[in-house]
């Protein structure tokens, strides 16, 4: 078993901060997705778990060892990196066997490991080559069977799908996935990718500037978005914002006077907020419908659609220049330049305070609030 | 074949190129040349028309029978091989060893130490060579191979760690982490991994290295003249007299003298051409 524990990480290069303080509890067999941007330190991050760069200060912990000054062999961690680092002068077989043959192991069981693991990641025929001789895909299976066979606690993924084209991306998310249920490992996994975060990850990492801006299941993180950061970063195509003025508080849900002059109703909790105070509205492109009932009315002039076959992404300019992105149906008949309406549910709105701060919504559409999730999974984990 | 404009001035620049590196290639073997083809000739020949080819008539071995019948030429030869060889395993080592350092670690007195290797490049050992001499002198070392191969070494270092250098920078560094999280000592990275794959590099420097060692006159004219301890281009000079030379026996031995130092670039030139980093990171 080996949890990982994380407690105000911090690491600065020289008098640059890089992470301000980085809390995460990682549980034994999780699947842990850290995602951001570019630059946002996720990959400093894992650097750091992997003990190929030192703490600067805080402490980490694998199983129940502090490991902060341990190096990277000792922590019981392998790492599959972004560019795969095969040694190139050695065959498939000799890659993944290094490591085995270096901590003194004997060749039978070598042997077997190594086999193993071939078998599981289908490259049994290629255990001969060299790792020019493989494809992308085939190389990045190598870099995971160099993983697989030390048994690590915990696997490190850094970007591992970020140079595979995009169907090949596909298969082997599926199969990283496929092969976290077989191992039952922990692996934390570092991404700029928002879909490969959100279907592979038990929990997501979401980071911004060094610091972790919110943790959670991929559904709350969806729902529940704790900042506007996180109600921008998932979901694609991004959240749409537009600036208001608090009108009114009412029991259930707030009036919203919107910058294009519209008035717009949203279901969440006013806490603090007073009549006046500057927020924002976010609304999801999924969320928005091509019709005028469906709650609060926008209109504005087409400036793009981008036909996906199953979608349409619109693209439109409210009255006061806002830019707006709204799903619509395949079957849209909506062109550019042409004005239209559109309109979307109080539920299904986001209010963010001045400090970017989401304000708790009550009625999350047909989905559930974190307090249900955490009770259905209560009564789960009963049932089993 | 396309016609293109640009592509046509491309053919016009490589003609040039071609014509000018021809010209020197015949300028650099031209002596070469003579040399060998004299080798093979008669005394009286080679006076009478130095640039004329072996014929029937002149074509004579007398040059290689002499050299090859003193005992002694297969002792300077082996000196030659022996100075070459160990102080050539001796730069390499050293200096690839001392690249992976400095590029890899970061230490104090990291960028002073790569200044003075620098400083090496620029500045001739041979200016110090009466201090040589001296330290060799109270070091007892004064004709023997010993002085040589070190002076020699010395001298191949510092070019050698800076071109390694740069190799070894380019080994990307997800190797060296990767190995690191295999729980791979320091020694047995530099060993397993970075060594093979700055193998063209290695033999750059090797043959940078091996010929100014074999052609050097100076070193073993001034610290190891001994009868025993002669390298090859100090023992052809025994041929040069005051009054006479000969020069049958001074071309044969010359001649001789560049086989091993070609056999030795062939098998280093292969390695030149290879790239074996492909492969490893996309």
């Amino acid at each position: 078993m080996a949890d990982v524990k994380l407690s105000n990480i911090k690491k600065s290069y020289g008098n640059t901060p890089v992470l301000h303080g980085i809390d995460l509890d990682i549980k034994h067999g999780e699947f842990v997705v850290l995602v951001g941007a570019s630059g946002c330190g996720k990959s400093t991050l894992l650097r750091l778990i992997a003990g190929l760069e030192d703490i600067s200060s805080g402490e980490l912990c694998i199983g129940e060892q502090q490991v902060n000054s341990l190096p990277p062999a000792q922590r019981g961690i392998a790492m599959v990196f972004q560019s795969y680092a095969l040694y190139p002068h050695m065959t498939v077989f000799k890659n993944m066997s290094y490591g085995l043959k270096i901590a003194g192991k004997g060749k039978d069981f070598i042997d077997a490991k190594v086999r193993e693991a071939a078998r599981i990641l289908h490259i049994d025929h290629l255990l001969e080559r060299l790792p020019r001789e493989l494809s992308g895909g085939q190389r990045q299976r190598v870099a995971i069977g160099r993983a697989i066979v030390r048994d690590p606690n915990v696997f490190l993924f850094d970007e591992p799908l970020s140079n595979l084209d995009a169907a090949l991306r596909v298969k082997t998310r599926v199969e990283i996935g496929k092969l976290h249920q077989e191992l039952g490992a922990t692996i934390i996994y570092v991404t700029h990718d928002q879909v490969e975060a959100m279907t592979l990850g038990d929990k997501i990492v979401v980071m911004n500037q060094g610091r972790v801006e919110q943790c959670g299941t991929p559904l709350e993180l969806y729902q529940h978005p704790a900042t506007r950061f996180v109600g921008g970063f998932i979901g694609s195509p991004k959240m749409n914002f537009i600036d208001g003025k608090v009108a009114a508080i009412g029991s259930d849900h707030i009036e919203i006077q919107l910058s294009n002059g519209c008035r717009s109703r949203a279901c969440v909790e006013a806490g603090d907020l007073k009549v006046g105070d500057s927020v924002t509205l976010g609304v999801r492109p999924e969320h928005i419908e091509e019709r005028s009932d469906a709650g609060t009315l926008l209109s504005g002039d087409v400036s793009l659609v981008e036909r996906l076959g199953e979608a349409s992404f619109i693209y439109m300019t409210l009255g006061d220049g806002t830019e707006m992105v709204v799903r619509g149906s395949g079957e849209s008949t909506v062109t550019t330049c042409e004005r239209i309406e559109v309109s979307f549910a109080p539920h299904n709105a986001h209010v963010f305070d001045s400090n970017d701060r989401a304000l708790r919504r009550l009625k999350p559409g047909n989905v559930h609030s974190t307090a249900q999730l955490a009770q259905l999974k209560a009564v789960g984990q009963e049932t089993l | 074949m396309i016609s293109l404009p640009g592509l046509k001035h491309n053919t016009g620049k490589t003609l040039m190129t071609h014509a000018v590196l021809l010209t020197y290639t015949v300028i650099a073997l031209f002596p070469i040349l003579v040399i060998i083809v004299n080798a093979f000739k008669s005394r009286k020949a080679i006076f009478k028309d130095p640039l004329a080819l072996p014929t029937l008539d002149s074509f004579s071995l007398e040059g290689f029978e002499q050299v090859l019948g003193r005992a002694d030429f297969g002792l300077y030869f082996g000196n030659s091989m022996i100075v070459t060889l160990v102080s050539l395993f001796f730069v390499l080592l050293l200096g690839a060893m001392a690249a992976w350092a400095l590029t890899e670690y970061k230490f104090r007195g990291n960028l002073f130490l790569a200044v003075l290797i620098a400083m090496g490049i620029m500045i001739p050992i041979r200016l110090g060579t009466v201090s040589i001499l001296n330290l060799m002198a109270s070091l007892d070392l004064v004709n023997t191979l010993t002085a040589l191969v070190l002076v020699y070494i010395a001298q191949g270092l510092p070019l050698a760690v800076f071109i390694l250098s740069e190799f070894i920078r380019q080994v990307p560094k997800e190797l060296k982490e990767a190995a690191r999280c295999d729980n791979v000592s320091e020694y047995k990275i530099f060993f397993t991994i970075i060594l093979p794959l700055i193998r063209p590099a290695m033999a750059t420097v090797a043959v940078f290295t091996m010929i100014p060692i074999w052609n050097d006159l100076w070193f073993p004219l001034i610290l190891a003249p001994g009868e025993s301890t002669q390298t090859i281009t100090l023992g052809v000079q025994q041929f040069i007299g005051q009054y006479v030379t000969d020069w049958n026996a001074v071309l044969s031995s010359l001649t001789l003298a560049i086989v091993p130092v070609l056999v030795l670039y062939v098998i280093f030139s292969r390695q030149l051409i290879r790239g074996l980093t492909s492969g490893a990171v996309k």
